[in-house]
């Protein structure tokens, strides 16, 4: 269980000007269930899945993974951010187990090719990431994520560059993963489809300073067909709840 | 058509890569069209000059005919003079190599990777990169004496600084968004430097090695016209002194033939750790760098 204790996270620009990216924020994310985060730009969906991932620190407040304080990146929180992030300079097998550096060799390239055929990119083990598409970069950046076995899974926009039959692919895939792995998805997304298709409950945030605005929940079976009349009545809601703010 | 076969040629060595071998790169080593095409002006030129004096266009008090240059360089060669020469030459800009390029990488280290450091050493370092290089020469002679120290003094100097700022740069340039992955994946410090910081710098810091290694034969040059006994500069004002021309047309091209081999040689040895760079020099199998 990943808890959220009255957040706040200010930033003081160069100029002196305080932002309060995150004010008063609670929210308990229980284990095994895929939330979403939409907002406005800016509202700070980023800023509070970085302090999820330990990367930044709360100016007040706190996260605690099952009793223990978050307070820098650990093994059991995974990130896939925005854009790939792959270092250009390793293979597809070595940039996933740049993850489990730390990991006996045998284990290590064991567990790098079970995950790369999980993603099915077993056949692109050796490529360098300029030979990738988009898609499968980003896939790469999953597989990398998992190979350390998280049991939180932390997604910032991660299918946001894509087009929207590589998406719905990977978001399919994501859903088989997390099915297969029972890790905890927090997903910060942009696309209301996305988070209404995929999520247990969605969290709508409004910004200056960033709040939770309202919390939906989503009962309905996965998978859920996109076009259904359940899924398109929700993302109206949560369109016009976006436009409310 | 030139540009057709330029095309064609591109796409053959770009489907190399996407099988992926090391191998089929190497077959750039060998001699291929592009580089036999790089023969053709300096050929040319040679046969210009051969009708030039042939014709009696040239005066051979200036400008000897290519057999009697090459007969010189033969000759010398054969006294085991020359050999000489070029150890004593090579042997100054390598050590003015090493010791220039060891400077700058620990203060492009120094000052890339701390702040602090940065704020304390960069501006004194830019300052005296101000200096024209050559302007150091009264001064080293009168601290280091004319002979060695001197001029590995002043080639360590030119090589000094295309090094450092190639390095400095490369370190502050390197993609903060890649430092954060390393620090997700709980990387260490060290394997921070060995995984991200190294592979993302290497390609500027053999730019600047490169580019100090050429400045190194430019300051070599300086170095022993000021006053040498021994090297292929000193065969050069040897060659003016004593009135024979096809000596320095000689050094001349001794030196760029060897600047060539030096900087190929270089590039040879940092070619496999660049393989994975994704430019237009690696869509031509790194021909043009070479
Ligand atoms: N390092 C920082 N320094 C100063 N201000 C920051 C910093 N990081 C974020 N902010 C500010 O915090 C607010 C929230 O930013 P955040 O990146 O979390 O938004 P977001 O919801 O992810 O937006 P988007 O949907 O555009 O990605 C913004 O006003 C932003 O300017
Ligand atoms: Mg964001």
């Amino acid at each position: 269980m990943l808890e959220i204790q009255d957040i706040c996270r200010r930033f003081t620009t160069p100029d002196g000007a305080v932002v309060r990216a995150l004010e008063d924020v609670s929210l308990t994310i229980r284990e095994h269930e895929i939330i979403s985060l939409v907002g406005t730009s800016g509202c700070g969906k980023s800023t509070l899945l970085r302090l999820l991932s330990g990367l930044d620190h709360p100016t007040e407040g706190l996260v605690q993974l099952d009793g223990r304080t978050v307070d820098k990146p650990s093994p059991e929180i995974g990130m896939v951010f925005q854009e790939p992030r792959l270092l250009p300079w390793l293979t597809v097998t070595d940039n996933v187990g740049v993850a489990l550096l730390d990991t006996p060799k045998t284990e290590k390239a064991e567990r790098v090719a079970a995950v790369l055929e999980k993603v099915g990119l077993t056949k692109f083990a050796d490529a360098l990431p300029r030979q990738l598409s988009g898609g499968m970069a980003q896939r790469v950046a999953i597989a990398r994520a998992l190979v350390r076995r998280p049991s939180i899974l932390l997604m910032d926009e991660p299918f946001s560059a894509l087009d929207s039959f590589t998406k719905q692919t990977l978001q399919d895939h994501v859903l088989d993963l997390w099915r297969d792995e029972s890790f905890t998805v927090v997903l910060v997304t942009h696309d209301l489809e996305e988070a209404v298709t995929l999520s247990d409950r969605v969290v709508v945030m409004r910004g200056n300073p960033g709040r939770i605005d309202r919390v939906v929940e989503i009962d309905s079976k996965r998978p859920r067909d996109r076009t259904s009349d359940a899924v398109q009545s929700l993302k109206r809601d949560l369109t016009a709840a976006l436009h409310l703010n | 058509m030139a540009v057709l076969d330029d095309i064609k040629e591109t796409i053959g060595l770009r489907s190399d890569h996407t099988t992926g071998g090391a191998a089929s790169r190497g077959s750039s080593l060998l001699p291929g069209r592009g580089t036999l095409l790089g023969f053709a002006l300096p050929l040319g030129l040679v046969a210009l000059w051969q009708v030039a004096s042939a014709t009696g266009f040239a005066d051979p008090q200036l400008l000897p005919a290519p057999g009697e240059v090459l007969g010189e360089i033969v000759a010398l060669w054969q006294s085991g003079d020359l050999v000489e020469h070029i150890a004593v030459t090579m042997g100054r800009v390598a050590g003015g190599f090493l010791w220039g390029a060891v400077a700058a990488t620990v203060l492009g280290i120094l000052t890339g990777t701390s702040t602090w450091a940065r704020q304390f050493l960069d501006p004194t370092i830019q300052a005296l990169k101000a200096v024209p290089s050559l302007a150091w020469v009264p001064l080293f002679i009168l601290w280091f004496g004319i002979f060695e120290d001197s001029k590995l003094m002043l080639i360590a100097v030119g090589v000094f600084f295309p090094v450092y700022l190639n390095l400095m740069t490369a370190i502050r340039d390197v993609d903060r968004k890649l430092i954060e992955l390393a620090r997700v994946n709980g990387l260490s410090r060290w394997q921070t430097v060995r995984w991200v910081l190294l592979p993302a710098t290497l390609p500027a810091y053999v730019t600047g090695l490169r580019g100090g290694l050429a400045l190194g034969w430019m300051f070599v040059v300086a170095a022993e016209l000021m006053g040498a006994s021994e090297g292929l500069g000193f065969l050069m004002i040897d060659g003016q002194m004593t009135g024979r021309p096809a000596i320095i047309i000689g050094a001349l091209i001794l030196f760029a033939i060897a600047g060539q081999i030096t900087d190929k040689l270089l590039w040879l040895a940092t070619r496999k750790p660049l393989a994975w760079q994704d430019t237009l020099d690696s869509l031509e199998g790194g021909r043009n760098n070479a």
